[in-house]
């Protein structure tokens, strides 16, 4: 048994706000500057060059990516040996709170969502626990904006749609999105499981680095297969047209009920920022 | 490559601003977001007077993230702009004439101005930190309780963006597209 106190996780949820949103994932700025160099529409160069030249203007000020600072995503595997001393949930806020105020980040949560009063200071954040075998905390900050956010659909398909259902339902989701989430886009893919596991699914896929494809040799292959139709489309950077439509898909699968085929998409803009440490 | 543009832009001006093209915007712009939208038009429909001059403005949808000391303001890209359709059309009819955003219009809000002369310009979403750096100076003129969503008067110098629909209803989204297309289409028919 080890004891962590939640102040320790306050001090690094903080940090790790301030981080993810100032510095962009090194496979993130890999994907673009290899998405660049493969773009041959000269008004798509134009907008990658830009966007590749408002990465280093944030990472050299120390300041926001993007002025859509998110809504906080925490994501927490923890030891089932770790005892936290403290209230986990509150010390989780609290370092939101910190990080955003401190970090000059913009607080983008209201309270209610029909009464939309915002809470001003970015919490709560999204809290998502999972326990697993030992004794450490490992903890992702993911920020998360809405303009790709509300561009994510779900869909409870048959399973007699197949695998030609869930690339349909991929495309058109991309295709409908268009120029709204930012594109160059980040695509995550959750099928299986139920309505909501779908859903975790595909924003647990946005968390895996670009770097690294699905261990899984059919899902890796379906995987590059939907990148390269995606980028047949011509949406382009912004939407202006061009190849660079997406930087890459990430496909996360779990088992299901025999009689259904949950596929969720979540959509990620160019700035897809996530943070890691472990504890 | 790049016009400049001083802005306000009038109605007479509307017509030469063409889609596709890319413009740099120096002058006085004003920021509103959803909620913002919704008090203005709110205004308009009990015929009260809105808190600044609506005739020949461009609004830029934007919330920033808060000024770091020395900062004239915060990161400030683009929000998408369809959540504003609802309100544009009342906006234009009243003398908008320029808005800036980024992602699809209604068909409502592109008949407006066509019909009131107003074009719609994309900055580049996602480039907050860069376009930052053109926005010389900001200053809350309303709604000060909606934090960065508050009604700010922004003095910009080259803010870079592109016109994607024009007053006659042309259209970047879906032309820069079918070029692209039709191109790499006969490119592979060459090949």
């Amino acid at each position: 048994m080890r004891t962590i106190n939640a102040a320790l996780l306050t001090d690094t949820i903080a940090a790790l706000c301030v981080e993810a949103n100032c510095r962009l994932p090194e496979d993130m700025r890999n994907r673009i500057e290899d998405a660049r160099a493969e773009e041959k529409w000269e008004t798509a160069q134009g907008i990658l060059d830009k966007i590749i030249e408002n990465y280093n203007i944030a990472d050299k000020n120390f300041v926001p990516i993007c002025q859509d600072t998110g809504v906080c995503c925490v994501f927490m595997k923890i030891g089932q040996d770790v005892h936290i001393e403290g209230d986990l949930t509150e010390a989780v806020n609290e370092g939101v709170r910190r990080g955003y105020r401190d970090g000059y980040l913009r607080k983008s949560v209201v309270a209610d969502p029909l009464r939309r009063v915002n809470t001003g200071d970015n919490t709560p954040a999204m809290i998502y626990t999972e326990l697993v075998p030992g004794e450490k905390i490992e903890l992702t900050v993911a920020p998360k904006g809405f303009g790709s956010e509300n561009m994510s659909r779900l869909a409870m398909l048959k399973p007699s749609d197949g695998i030609e259902g869930v690339k349909a339902f991929i495309l058109k989701t991309v295709e409908e999105a268009g120029p709204n989430p930012c594109p160059p886009i980040v695509v995550g893919v959750g099928i299986g499981g139920t309505f909501d596991k779908a859903a975790l699914l595909a924003k647990k896929a946005l968390m895996r680095s670009t770097d690294e494809r699905n261990p899984d040799e059919f899902y890796a292959e379906l995987e590059s297969e939907m990148l390269d139709k995606i980028n047949a489309l011509g949406i382009g950077p912004q939407g202006f047209g061009g190849r660079t439509t997406a930087l890459a898909v990430n496909i996360e699968t779990m088992p299901t009920h025999i009689a259904g085929l949950p596929v969720a998409v979540n959509i990620n803009c160019h700035v897809t920022r996530h943070k890691s440490i472990v504890l | 490559m790049e016009r400049r543009i001083t802005l306000p832009i009038t109605r007479e001006m509307v017509d030469t601003i063409k889609s596709g093209e890319s413009l740099l915007l120096s002058g006085i712009i004003y920021t509103a977001r959803d909620a913002a939208h919704k008090r203005l038009v709110e205004l308009i429909e009990s015929g009260k007077e809105l808190p600044f001059d609506i005739k020949d403005a461009t609004i830029y949808y934007v919330g920033p993230t808060p000024a770091k000391p020395g900062q004239a303001i915060g990161s400030a890209g683009p929000t998408t702009s369809y959540r504003m359709d609802a309100y544009s059309p009342a906006l234009i009819r009243e003398g908008e004439t320029g808005m800036i955003g980024k992602g699809k219009r209604s068909k409502e809000v592109i008949d407006a101005m066509k019909r009131y002369g107003a074009v719609y310009f994309a900055a580049i979403g996602g480039a907050g930190a860069l376009l930052s750096n053109c926005i010389k100076s900001a200053e809350i003129v309303a709604y000060e309780d909606l934090g960065a969503e508050a009604l700010r008067r922004l003095v910009v110098e080259d803010l870079p963006v592109v016109c994607v629909i024009d007053s006659e209803g042309n259209n970047l989204y879906e032309t820069g597209r079918r070029a692209y297309l039709d191109t790499i289409a006969e490119l592979r028919e060459t090949e």
